[in-house]
């Protein structure tokens, strides 16, 4: 191959530059959860921006229960050959070797997710140390910029993986934007305090109090199932969304999802939401969150 | 040339140059149905546009004068640009003359011949597409087609082989604002910063399209008449040469001095 790469590029800032910059090309787009390559094309066809490659969703992780790792590569190889998009694939927190393996076949982005079994109940992934990029849950301003201390070059809420229910990823964005604004508001002498006080590094902190946003493309996750939902965690600031078991536990998979997507597009407009949101078919039945015990969006802190 | 009939002469002022249309700023529609449209019209704006954003058929009704496509999913672009209903009138305008800038996707999109770089599904039209769309081609990318070149979707690879690079603008590109039209002839080309993300490969152009930008001697940015491309992210640079030689195109007045 003759394609010229600098020096430059293989240095990590300009690595990391590139991988927030894939998530910048990601952004009012769904990227959707897929365990095969038929859904994978399925999810393509209906307008994805890119697919995440999983054995199992989310609904049905938490039905199976037990210990939930990083998929076989084969399964993860054949959805890479099955589709154009991106293809997305998740570790574990803190399992760095699974990270290493999903780098090895060359996956677009790495999920360092709360949804699989933590393999390390204190430290995440160093993802300062993979060219690859990863994206990471969190809850709250403090969560996201510790993550994007340690590497993560996408941002995306929490939710409660696999219930369907969207009132934590809702409960998730507006704790972000409401700890964004207050920073942003703040007198540059209190930001050192505000550090301290979430546990995160200073310089980070005061880029958010200068820009008034995240430094990287913060995403929608966790329970969206209809483009009504997917409506929302837009207009509340969403860049895009996430859809895990919302779309392959639903009726009609292919034209839920066209309908997310052209929901996310046109988020504002009522008339075009209503339109779509008709005739669905049934939504995932989902399960609110109160009624379970396994409360995921806890892992990682 | 092209490049040089279309190119105003522009004034060193900052204010708009004279003979043209009222001193209003043009108005450039982006194409905002998914990607990075908005760093476009943040760029845009710098430059003195006014920019409005195109989601759905309802906002083709609004006046502009010019066109960009963004970076993001030319998958989800091209299949939404139908399902809105905005495909044919755009078209159409590009056909006519509406000066377009595409990026990346954006320029996917314009392309004649679309190929895909992974086997999966390069030329081979799966069911399910000819079901949904009775004139689905022989690609994953059913654009405009209304650029005569050839590209190949993720020529450089998946993500690990997005990268960065510098070029030289060619010299005989229209001259920037602050250079006299003549100097431009023979000014040293100017080097300016690609960002390259799952970046499509030209691969084939026919002979009246322009080279703009071109690394190891692959054309990286190219022109063809009212229609300009590259497979780099202009707009994740603070590089504003391709804006300037766009705008100049469309003797667009509101450009302001450049900073050098």
């Amino acid at each position: 191959m003759t394609t010229p790469v600098p020096e430059a590029a293989s240095s990590l800032t300009d690595r990391q530059t590139l991988n927030r910059q894939l998530a910048q090309m990601l952004k009012g787009g769904v990227i959707m959860d897929v365990t095969t390559p038929e859904q994978a094309r399925i999810a393509e066809d209906a307008g994805a921006c890119a697919v995440m490659a999983l054995e199992r969703i989310p609904a049905d992780i938490r039905a199976a229960g037990g210990v939930s790792r990083m998929s076989d590569p084969a399964m993860i190889k054949g959805i890479q050959e099955a589709v154009t998009i991106p293809v997305m694939a998740k570790c574990r927190i803190g399992h760095f070797a699974e990270a290493q393996i999903l780098q090895a076949i060359e996956i677009d982005y790495i999920d360092e997710s709360e949804v699989l079994s933590p393999a390390d109940d204190t430290y995440h992934i160093d993802k300062t140390q993979f060219a690859v990029p990863f994206v990471c849950g969190a809850r709250n301003l403090g969560e996201a910029l510790r993550r994007i201390q340690e590497g993560a070059t996408m941002i995306r809420t929490k939710g409660e993986p696999g219930t369907g229910d969207v009132v934590q990823a809702v409960r998730h964005m507006r704790m972000m934007n409401a700890e964004i604004a207050r920073v942003a508001n703040m007198r540059a002498d209190e930001l050192f305090e505000e550090a301290k006080r979430l546990c995160v590094p200073y310089d980070l902190l005061k880029s958010v109090h200068e820009s008034g946003r995240l430094p990287v493309v913060n995403f929608a996750a966790g329970g969206i199932a209809t483009p009504a939902d997917a409506a929302l965690m837009m207009q509340l600031g969403a860049e895009g969304v996430f859809v895990g078991s919302g779309i392959f536990k639903s009726g009609n998979p292919a034209q839920r999802a066209a309908a997310i997507v052209k929901a996310v597009t046109n988020y504002t407009d009522a008339e075009m939401l209503a339109s779509l949101s008709e005739n669905l078919g049934e939504a995932m039945v989902g399960i609110n969150a109160d009624e379970i015990e396994l409360i995921m969006e806890a892992r990682g802190q | 040339m092209l490049g040089h009939a279309a190119a105003p002469a522009l004034a060193d002022a900052p204010t708009p140059a004279a003979g043209s249309a009222p001193a209003a700023a043009p108005t450039v529609a982006v194409l905002a149905l998914q990607g990075a449209f908005i760093e476009h019209e943040k760029k845009l704006a710098k430059l003195g546009c006014r920019t409005i954003e195109l989601r759905q058929r309802a906002d083709l009704q609004q006046h502009f004068d010019a066109l960009v496509l963004p970076g993001g999913e030319s998958t989800v672009q091209a299949k939404l640009l139908r399902e809105l209903d905005m495909f044919d009138d755009l078209q159409a305008r590009i056909a006519q003359g509406l000066p377009v800038l595409g990026t990346c996707a954006g320029l996917i999109l314009l392309a004649e011949h679309v190929h895909s770089a992974s086997d999966g599904r390069t030329l081979a039209t799966s069911p399910s597409d000819t079901s949904a769309d009775p004139n689905h081609s022989a690609t994953p990318v059913n654009g405009f087609r209304t650029f005569p070149i050839t590209v190949v979707r993720n020529g450089y690879g998946r993500q690990l082989g997005s990268f960065v690079a510098k070029a030289k603008l060619a010299a005989h590109t229209p001259p920037l604002p602050s250079s006299a039209a003549a100097d431009s002839l023979t000014a040293p080309a100017k080097e300016i910063p690609l960002v390259f993300i799952r970046a499509p490969r030209i691969t084939a152009t026919s002979p009246e399209v322009q080279t703009l930008v071109a690394l190891d001697s692959e054309p990286m940015a190219v022109r063809f008449k009212n229609q300009f491309g590259c497979t780099f992210h202009p707009e994740l640079t603070d590089d504003d040469s391709i804006y300037r030689m766009f705008l100049n195109h469309l003797h667009m007045t509101c450009v302001r001095e450049p900073k050098n």
